[in-house]
C-alpha cells in the first residue's frame, strides 16, 4: 500500500497523531540540548562524514582487513549476499550448536532480513530483549522506529499487552511497574537461552572487533551467559580505526536520544573462553548502492534515528506507514532503492524541508537524495498517473510565460470567488486537512513592477 | 556457498568504487572539549544519567561508604574483586558456568578511568573471570582512581588498547529504558544502581 493510504488511518486519529508528534519532538529537543553542549559539534559531524566517505571508497580493503583480524581473534566470519542467505547461515550455526532458544538484541539488519519469522518457522523460540522490541513482538507487529520501536504505543496499551502475556495486573499502566514485569520475564529468557544474537553498531577494520551500544544492557546479558554469540552486520558498518569510535560514540547517543553516551558501549574482540563467536556480514543490496554516485552516501547512516525524530511527515504519519524496517527520511531512500515497485510513494511524502539533513550526525544530504529519488523512480517508470500528468501540466505551464501569467491571474480570482466545495474537493489533495493560503490581490510580477516604478520615481 | 558469496560481494564492491578520499587525522588533543575540573564534570554527568559518584581518600573509606548503601545492606549474594572493599559471599574463581551468577545482588568491580564529557567508565574483562558480572547483578559499584579522569572520548581512546581484551567497554550509569512512552525507568535488565568510588589513594 502507498504511504498516503497507510498514513491516512494514523492521521485520522487526531489526538493520537498529535501525541505521537509531541513524543518525537521531545526527543528531538533533547538531541538539540546535547548537541549544543558540545562546542565542536559541527566539527564532529564533519569528521564523521569524512571518515565514512573515506571508508566507503576503500570498503573492500577494509572488509578484508576486518575479516583477517577477526579470524585471528578466533571469530568465525560468514558472508551473505542477501537476507535469505543471512537467515540460512544463522540457522545453520544454531543447528550445529543444537540451539532451541535464542535471545536477541536490537538489530535493524535482522529486521531487514526478516530473521525472526524465519527462525520461528524453523521451530526456534526467538525473544527480542530490548523492551520496546519485546512490546511490539508480543503485539505481533513490526517496530515503528529504529531506536524507539514502541514509540507509537501508549502505556495503557503496553499494560493490556503485558496483562495478556506476562500476567500483570489488569489496567496497570505505570512504566516502572511494567518495566519491572518485563525485567523479570526477560531475566528468565536470558538465563535459559542457548544463544545470543546481536547487531553491530560499529566494526573496526584495524582490530577485527565490533561495538554494540545499548541502554538496557540486554545485548550484553544476552551474550554473556550462553556459549554462542552471533553478530549480524551490514557491510557498511565498518570504521577504519579504533580511534574513530571517539567521533562516532560522541555523536550516536546524543543524536539518537539526547544522551551523552549509551549506558553500555561494549567492545567485543573474540569469543569468551569455551564459547564461540560468529559474525555474519551481509550485503543485501549495499554493494549496488555503493555503485550509485547519487545515493551511495545513504550507506553512511549510523541508524541513530535523528532524521525520523525531526521529520514533520514521520512524526505525523507514524513509522508503520513506511512499511519498512527503516522508516522516515533515510528509510525513504534505502527502501525504494531496494524495492522501488512497492515503495515508490515514500520520497513523495517528503516536503523537502531539509530538517533531516540538518540533524544527520554523518551529514548525509538526505533531502537532496529524496529529491533525486523521485527522478530515479520516474526513470524506472514508477510514477503514478496523477503525478505524471500534473508534472506534465506544470512543466507546460512554466515553460510558457503567457500561460503562467494567465493561470496565475485566473487562480487568484477563482480562489477568491469560488464556493468552498469547488476548491476543497477530493481532486485537490492539498486541500485535505489544511487551508489554502489567501490569494494575494496581484501577482509578484505586478507588485515588483509597481515597487520598481515607485522607487524609480523617488530617485 | 559462502565463499562464492564472498567473492560476489567483493566483485560487486570493486565494480564502481567511489573516488578515493582521505581519512581525516584525529589528534587526541584535537579541537575537542575540555573542562576546568574534569572530575567535577564527570560526577555531574554521571548524576544526570542516574549514577552516583563518591570521592573517598582510601579503600577503607570507600568500605565505610559502601556499608551505608541500602541495596548493599540488603544484598544476600555479594561479590567483590577489590581487596578491602565489601564482602564476597561466593568465590567467583571457583565458578565455571556464568549462569551460577544469576542471583548476585551486589558486585564491587574495577574500572580503569572515567570520561568527564559523558560520565562513562572504561572496564575490561581481565579484572574479573566472568564478564556477566557487569550486567547481571542487581546493583554494582565500580572503583576507579580519582586521578584518572580524561576530558573526552578522544583522550579515552588515546589511552586504551582496543582489541587487547575479548571484552571491554564503557559503562555510563545504571541500566535504563524509556521505551514506554518515553518515561525514564532505571533498572531495565542490568544493574538497578551504579555507585562509583573514586579513590584518591589507589
Amino acid at each position: 500500500m502507498s504511504h498516503p493510504t497507510l498514513a491516512k488511518g494514523f492521521v485520522n486519529n487526531k489526538p493520537r497523531a498529535q501525541w505521537h508528534d509531541k513524543a518525537l519532538w521531545f526527543v528531538r529537543e533533547k538531541r538539540d540540548r546535547m548537541a549544543h553542549g558540545v562546542p565542536e559539534w559541527e566539527e564532529l559531524r564533519q569528521q564523521a562524514s569524512a571518515i565514512k566517505i573515506h571508508t566507503m571508497s576503500q570498503l573492500p580493503n577494509y572488509l578484508e582487513q576486518f575479516e583477517k583480524n577477526a579470524k585471528a581473534l578466533g571469530v568465525h566470519v560468514h558472508w551473505a549476499i542477501d537476507g535469505d542467505e543471512h537467515n540460512r547461515i544463522v540457522h545453520e550455526i544454531l543447528q550445529q550448536h543444537n540451539v532451541k532458544r535464542v535471545v536477541k538484541s536490537k538489530s535493524m539488519l535482522t529486521e531487514e532480513c526478516h530473521l525472526n519469522p524465519f527462525l520461528e518457522k524453523n521451530g526456534y523460540e526467538v525473544v527480542d530483549t530490548d523492551l520496546g522490541e519485546r512490546i511490539v513482538q508480543l503485539r505481533n507487529e513490526p517496530p515503528s522506529h529504529i531506536v524507539l520501536p514502541a514509540i507509537h504505543i501508549k502505556k495503557e496499551e503496553v499494560g493490556e499487552c503485558f496483562h495478556e502475556h506476562l500476567g500483570t495486573e489488569k489496567g496497570a499502566s505505570d512504566p516502572n511497574y511494567l518495566t519491572e514485569a518485563a525485567r523479570n520475564h526477560l531475566r528468565e529468557r536470558f538465563c535459559s537461552a542457548d544463544a545470543g544474537i546481536t547487531g553491530v553498531n560499529f566494526a573496526l577494520a584495524e582490530t577485527g572487533g565490533f561495538v554494540v551500544c545499548t541502554n538496557e544492557g540486554n545485548a550484553d546479558l544476552g551474550v554473556s551467559l550462553p556459549k554462542l554469540h552471533i553478530a549480524c552486520m551490514g557491510i557498511e558498518k565498518l570504521l577504519p580505526r579504533a580511534s574513530d569510535l571517539a567521533v562516532f560514540l560522541r555523536l550516536l547517543a546524543r543524536s539518537a536520544t539526547g544522551q551523552p553516551i549509551t549506558t553500555y558501549s561494549s567492545h567485543f574482540h573474540g569469543p569468551r573462553e569455551g564459547s564461540e563467536m560468529h559474525i555474519v556480514l551481509v550485503d543485501n543490496g549495499r554493494s549496488g548502492i555503493l555503485q550509485s554516485p547519487e545515493f551511495r552516501r545513504s550507506l553512511n547512516c549510523i541508524r541513530c534515528g535523528a532524521c525520523m525524530n525531526t521529520c514533520p511527515v514521520y512524526r505525523r504519519s507514524g513509522g508503520h506507514s513506511y512499511e519498512s524496517a527503516v522508516p522516515g527520511p533515510i528509510g525513504s531512500i534505502l527502501t525504494p532503492l531496494k524495492t522501488p515497485e512497492s515503495h515508490s510513494s515514500l520520497p513523495f511524502a517528503c516536503s523537502l524541508c531539509g530538517s533531516c539533513t540538518d540533524v544527520c550526525p554523518v551529514k548525509i544530504d538526505l533531502h537532496h537524495q529524496l529529491l533525486a529519488m523521485r527522478g530515479f523512480l520516474d526513470r524506472k517508470k514508477l510514477l503514478g498517473m496523477s503525478k505524471k500528468l500534473s508534472m506534465k501540466f506544470v512543466s507546460g505551464l512554466l515553460s510558457h510565460k503567457w500561460m503562467y501569467t494567465t493561470a496565475g491571474s485566473a487562480a487568484r480570482t477563482a480562489l477568491r470567488w469560488l464556493p468552498r466545495f469547488a476548491v476543497y474537493n477530493p481532486l485537490n489533495g492539498w486541500g485535505k486537512q489544511r487551508e489554502l493560503p489567501e490569494p494575494p490581490k496581484s501577482s509578484f510580477r505586478d507588485q515588483y513592477a509597481a515597487h520598481k516604478k515607485q522607487s524609480g520615481d523617488k530617485s | 556457498m559462502s565463499s562464492s558469496s564472498r567473492e560476489t560481494i567483493f566483485t560487486n564492491l570493486r565494480a564502481a568504487l567511489p573516488e578515493s578520499s582521505p581519512l581525516p587525522d584525529l589528534p587526541p588533543s584535537g579541537p575537542w572539549q575540555t573542562f576546568d575540573d574534569p572530575f567535577a564534570r564527570f560526577c555531574e554527568v554521571l548524576g544526570t544519567v542516574g549514577g552516583d559518584c563518591q570521592r573517598v581518600a582510601t579503600i577503607a573509606e570507600a568500605n565505610d561508604q559502601l556499608a551505608k548503601i541500602e541495596p548493599y545492606q540488603a544484598a544476600k549474594v555479594k561479590v567483590s574483586v577489590v581487596d578491602g572493599l565489601g564482602d564476597s559471599t561466593i568465590d567467583i574463581n571457583a565458578i565455571e558456568d556464568p549462569h551460577d551468577l544469576e542471583n548476585v545482588d551486589y558486585a564491587v568491580l574495577r574500572g580503569h578511568f572515567g570520561v568527564a564529557e559523558n560520565g562513562a567508565i572504561w572496564v575490561t574483562d581481565d579484572t574479573l573471570k566472568h564478564r556477566v558480572l557487569y550486567f547481571v547483578p542487581q546493583h554494582i559499584s565500580l572503583v576507579i582512581p580519582a586521578s584518572q579522569i580524561v576530558n573526552n572520548m578522544h583522550e579515552a581512546y588515546d589511552r586504551i588498547e582496543v582489541g587487547k581484551h575479548a571484552f571491554a567497554g564503557f559503562i555510563s550509569g545504571p541500566s535504563k529504558t524509556a521505551d514506554i512512552e518515553q518515561s525514564l525507568v532505571i533498572g531495565a535488565h542490568g544493574a538497578r544502581s551504579l555507585t562509583v568510588f573514586a579513590v584518591d589513594e589507589l
